[in-house]
């Protein structure tokens, strides 16, 4: 059966350019494992996730593991505030994905691949697996690939839970082994001891999906877009105040304010890149540039017109946080509690601003003390937040001036 | 890379190796690693923690505990490595590269200073009225880090309800600051699995199955949780108000019977270094708090040995002479509480291997109030018996309700070491200054064979010295009547001795290879009934099983800190003390003999001893209701 589409057709330079199922596939056996690995290098692709660490380290570590088995793990436990451009590349281009995929497991030889799909994604399961029969019945995935001997690889689809920090890759592991979804200790990594052990190469749905691209059109070609350092494009989940909210691919390097042009945004106060866990950007910054080497984003933008209320913002981020924290580690678990405090204390105006430093001090040890992402990200909000809107929030809250 | 071989044990849990590279003649197995400015040689794969420790570097720790694995989640130890973005963790960071490691950074120190204020913040610290202060590593922390003032405010109510259901363990669930140590005890350390984190975030705590208290869970009370959690949020049933009560009324008549591990391990309460004991010392102090009695539990160790040696080789000859198939072989050792609440959850259909004898604590209690109050012409209602034991499971084990088969609750009290050290020193004594004092007859003379009861492998020495001996009528042919085999710390001990020349009632054991197992931790128990489970085990006749990890020097009622180190030097303490003892054989303890001559009158597992020395079982299964 065929995916239904769920919207109109989409245009952008790499990911939603021209590619036909398979042709991936086809053209990296073709190639061979080192080729391929060295077109992922040059292409200089970056995890999409939001991490950016680059894919074809990644790969090049778990291709020279030595072991009897390895895993691909798809990462699609989309479930980072305002990102939806996975459920879109899941729903419409399903072949970039899974191709992706099945040249990950070539290229470091794994057998296996999982998708990890978001637990509120349950009503793409059906399509997804339908999918994946007819592409079995394609000999583009099972037994054999392409008639290539001893080319096996086969995708499953498991699904989450509804955690968000079962996107962090190791807590993502642990939830697929049937455990408490709650990140590990790295060292060491997924590359070397992954899933049930094993060295395990987990990438998000966007990488996987560029990955199909690369293969067939080379890094070079890759590389014309973007900037040095953050190549190629990049899905864009754009909401809040705009006319035109939705997915959109430009490439690495657009400047926020011709992002806002294209979505028709007016009177845009601030701009959240990478959601919850990204940094809050104000209207004096719009000339910032998105990438990994200035405004990083895992393809989260939320918009904020003038009327919005940056306190309210950020109280709800923080909420988000407390409610999705593992309660792990030290930091994240008690930390985010602490900047709430702070929060409500700013909201009922009764503070001192030396209070307001302690917890910013706090947000940055719990950034560089936390286990991991969560608890790293969690503080950016709050401190961007405080630190470009202090006078919307901390002066005209303040009840002390009154005594001034 | 090899398949994790225990699925239930999440892999952050594990501690895991790092595999060499190839070519180790490049590094030559060893790393150069640079830690504050200093260069070290470590090899491959050591931890930052270790390294550091190992070079007299101070790294605080808190979650870590080097008898569990790593879990790096309370963040106390971080460290700052050149070219990582973030904080590392020195406990979970194994060292493969030549790393730059610096230890006291700005930010390393104000980070650790942010953890104990925010941990500060969420621990209901009552330290004035807590049984850990001075010994709580939180406290120690706050004091190291010179916390002077709450930053992020303190928690001046209790959070959740204490759970003391439990006749051996209190959990008080406000104190606990989530380092995991007693999950990972629980789950990992003693493959028990009582304990788990409960909800996410901050609403994350510690629990047991569908919140249930703790003693509607299979929890077996061994207490090796209380022995690692860093604070008072775990801790044992503590009834020494009650012997107080009983001492101070003139009308009770209060035995205390002591256990060889307290007196190996109780000088640690009073800041002497692990491995001295204080037997002698300890008698003077309990006359002097007024304890009208201080009687030996190794003389009822004498008597298990008479007990369950019997019972083996009256198994031995059903099976071999009479060809009895309902005799179950492997004979397994009853005396751990901790082991028989286990097998009685985990193994229950294998309750016919088990001693029907008593732990030497009960036999005790069993014998105080019917041949000694006959004895000493005292109402047995109005004695009152004290054991002071290592373990909390013997809390438990005294108010089982088949332990009363005087006619009384045979022991009224199970006091753990740590409790008896309070006890003494509420009583104004300094242990280490007292002087060394006798146990009071007739109960006070032991053998060595009763005092090794504490290490792990002690019971199986003690019960072959005197079974070889019964058997062939020589000495067990060691050196020094010391059986290496059963001796150290290896998790599950496999050895036999052959019978050759026996005396004529044993003829029928000519020939045989005594085989014996020895386990201590109920993981290595775990692994033994798997055997059990598999059929290996068929000529096996004889199976030692302590719940403890080495046994009960290493039980949950011992001084806090432990480690492998600190219990081997108190397994040293009770060899040394038994190498200087005259009599070493269970039944050449004169008492013993007379104990048979005038009560137990119709021998070893003869009726009475049945009524007051023997016990059964219960079928208790994983799933209570």
């Amino acid at each position: 059966m065929e995916i239904k589409l769920e919207n109109k057709k989409r245009s952008g330079p790499v990911l939603f350019s021209e590619y036909k199922r398979g042709d991936g596939i086809r053209k990296a056996v073709e190639l061979g494992r080192e080729n391929i690995l060295f077109e992922l290098k040059n292409s200089g692709l970056k995890g999409r996730g939001g991490a950016g660490f680059p894919t074809s380290t990644k790969w090049m570590l778990s291709a020279a593991a030595n072991a009897d088995k390895k895993f691909i793990v798809c990462n699609a436990d989309e479930g980072e505030p305002g990102t939806f451009k996975d459920r879109v590349l899941l729903l419409e281009y399903p072949e970039l994905v899974f191709d992706g995929m099945v040249i990950a497991g070539f290229t470091i030889g794994a057998q296996t691949g999982i998708v990890y799909l978001r637990g509120e994604y349950e009503y793409m399961l059906q399509p997804l697996e339908d999918y994946l029969a007819k592409v079995r019945e394609d000999n583009l995935l099972g037994k054999n690939i392409l008639g290539k001997e001893n080319f096996d690889f086969d995708i499953s689809i498991r699904l989450g839970s509804g955690a968000y920090v079962c996107g962090e890759e190791t807590a993502l592991i642990e939830s697929l082994e049937g455990c408490r979804g709650e990140p590990r200790n790295r060292p060491p990594y997924p590359v070397n001891t992954g899933y049930l052990g094993y060295p395990t190469v987990v990438n998000n749905v966007e990488t996987l999906a560029s990955v199909s691209h690369i293969v067939l059109k080379g890094g070079e070609w890759f590389k014309k877009y973007g900037t040095d350092k953050s190549t190629g494009s990049k899905l864009f989940s754009v909401s809040g105040d705009c006319e035109k909210p939705g997915v959109y691919e430009l490439p690495w390097g657009t400047k926020i304010k011709e992002l806002l042009e294209i979505v028709g945004a007016k009177n845009t106060k601030a701009v959240q890149a990478g959601g919850a866990s990204g940094t809050c950007i104000p209207k004096t910054q719009f000339d910032r540039m998105l990438g990994y080497e200035d405004a990083a984003t895992g393809g989260s933008i939320i918009i904020f017109n003038e009327s919005r209320n940056m306190l309210k913002v950020l109280k709800n981020f923080m909420e988000f946080f407390i409610e999705e924290s593992c309660g792990q580690c030290t930091p994240c678990r008690i930390g985010n509690i602490k900047l709430m405090d702070g929060i409500e204390k700013i909201e009922s105006g009764e503070f001192t601003f030396s209070y307001i430093n302690n917890l910013k001090e706090l947000g940055r040890t719990m950034q560089v003390a936390s286990k991991c992402g969560l608890g790293q990200s969690s503080p950016n909000s709050f401190i961007s937040i405080l630190e470009n809107f202090k006078e919307e929030i901390l002066n005209t809250n303040w009840k002390g001036k009154e005594n001034v | 890379m090899s398949k994790r071989e225990n699925i239930r044990v999440p892999v952050s849990q594990q501690p895991f190796t790092v595999t060499k590279p190839e070519d180790t003649t490049t590094i030559g197995g060893t790393v150069t690693v640079q830690i504050n400015e200093k260069k070290f040689s470590v090899p491959l794969g050591t931890t930052i923690l270790e390294a550091c420790r190992q070079n007299q570097i101070h790294i605080p720790t808190l979650c870590h505990h080097p008898d569990l694995c790593i879990a790096g989640v309370c963040r106390i130890c971080v460290v700052d490595v050149e070219g990582m973005k973030t904080l590392q963790t020195a406990c979970s960071f194994p060292i493969t590269t030549p790393i730059k490691i610096h230890t006291s950074t700005p930010m390393v120190r104000k980070a650790r200073r942010h953890i104990i204020d925010l941990l500060l913040s969420e621990h209901y610290g009552e330290c004035y009225s807590c049984f850990r202060n001075g010994s709580c590593e939180l406290q120690s922390l706050a004091k190291e880090y010179g916390v002077d003032e709450y930053t992020f405010g303190h928690a001046d109510k209790p959070r959740y309800q204490v759970d003391r259901s439990s006749a051996a363990v209190v959990r008080d669930m406000s104190k606990c600051i989530l380092c995991k140590r007693c999950v990972r005890t629980c789950i990992d350390l003693q493959e028990v699995g009582v304990l788990e984190a409960i909800n996410r975030g901050h609403e994350t705590y510690i629990g047991t199955f569908l919140d249930k208290p703790l003693a509607d869970v299979i929890c077996i009370n061994c207490g090796q949780c209380i022995n690692r959690c860093p604070t008072a949020a775990l801790r044992a049933n503590d009834p020494s108000d009650e012997i107080w009560e009983a001492i101070d009324n003139p009308k009770k008549h209060v035995i205390i019977q002591t256990a060889p591990s307290p007196r190996a391990a109780i000088g640690e309460e009073f800041g002497i270094e692990a491995g001295h004991s204080f037997t002698g010392e300890l008698n003077t102090a309990l006359k002097r708090i007024g304890f009208d009695k201080v009687f030996d539990t190794n003389f009822t160790a004498d008597l298990t040995i008479i007990e369950e040696g019997t019972e083996l080789l009256y198994r031995l000859k059903k099976i071999i002479v009479d060809k009895d198939e309902s005799v179950k072989l492997p004979q397994f050792t009853s005396c751990s509480p901790g082991w028989i609440k286990f097998i009685e959850h985990f193994y229950p259909e294998y309750l016919g291997y088990l001693s029907t004898a008593k732990s030497p604590q009960q036999m005790f209690g069993a014998i105080m109030k019917t041949f000694y109050a006959k004895q000493a012409g005292i109402n047995p209602a109005d004695i009152v018996t004290v054991a002071l034991m290592p373990c909390a499971a013997k809390k438990f084990e005294c108010n089982r309700p088949e332990m009363n088969s005087s006619g009384y609750k045979d022991v009224d009290y199970g006091l753990t070491t740590r409790e008896m050290a309070k006890m003494i020193r509420e009583a104004g004594i300094y242990l280490p200054e007292m002087p060394k004092a006798n146990f009071d007859e007739p109960f006070g003379d032991a053998s060595g064979a009763g005092l090794i009861f504490g290490a792990t492998g002690g019971v199986m020495e003690a019960a072959l010295r005197t079974v070889y001996e019964l058997v062939t009528g020589r000495e067990v042919p060691f050196k020094n009547l010391a059986i290496e085999p059963c001796r150290g710390f290896e998790g599950v001990k496999q050895a036999s001795v052959k019978l050759e020349n026996c005396v004529d009632q044993y003829k029928f054991l000519e020939g045989v290879e005594l085989k014996f197992v020895v386990a201590h931790g109920t993981a290595n128990a775990k692994k033994v009934m798997e055997m059990l489970r598999k059929g290996e085990l068929s000529n096996v006749h004889f199976v030692e099983i302590m719940a403890c990890p080495g046994g009960c020097l290493g039980g949950g009622g011992q001084p806090i800190p432990t480690n492998a180190e600190i219990r081997k030097k108190r397994a040293q303490a009770i060899y040394a003390e038994e190498e200087s003892l005259t009599v070493r054989k269970s039944h050449e303890n004169p008492h013993i003999k007379y104990i048979y001559e005038n009560f137990l009158t119709d021998g070893p597992c003869g009726k009475l001893s049945h009524k007051l020395l023997h016990t059964h079982y219960l079928k208790r299964g994983k799933f209570i209701s």
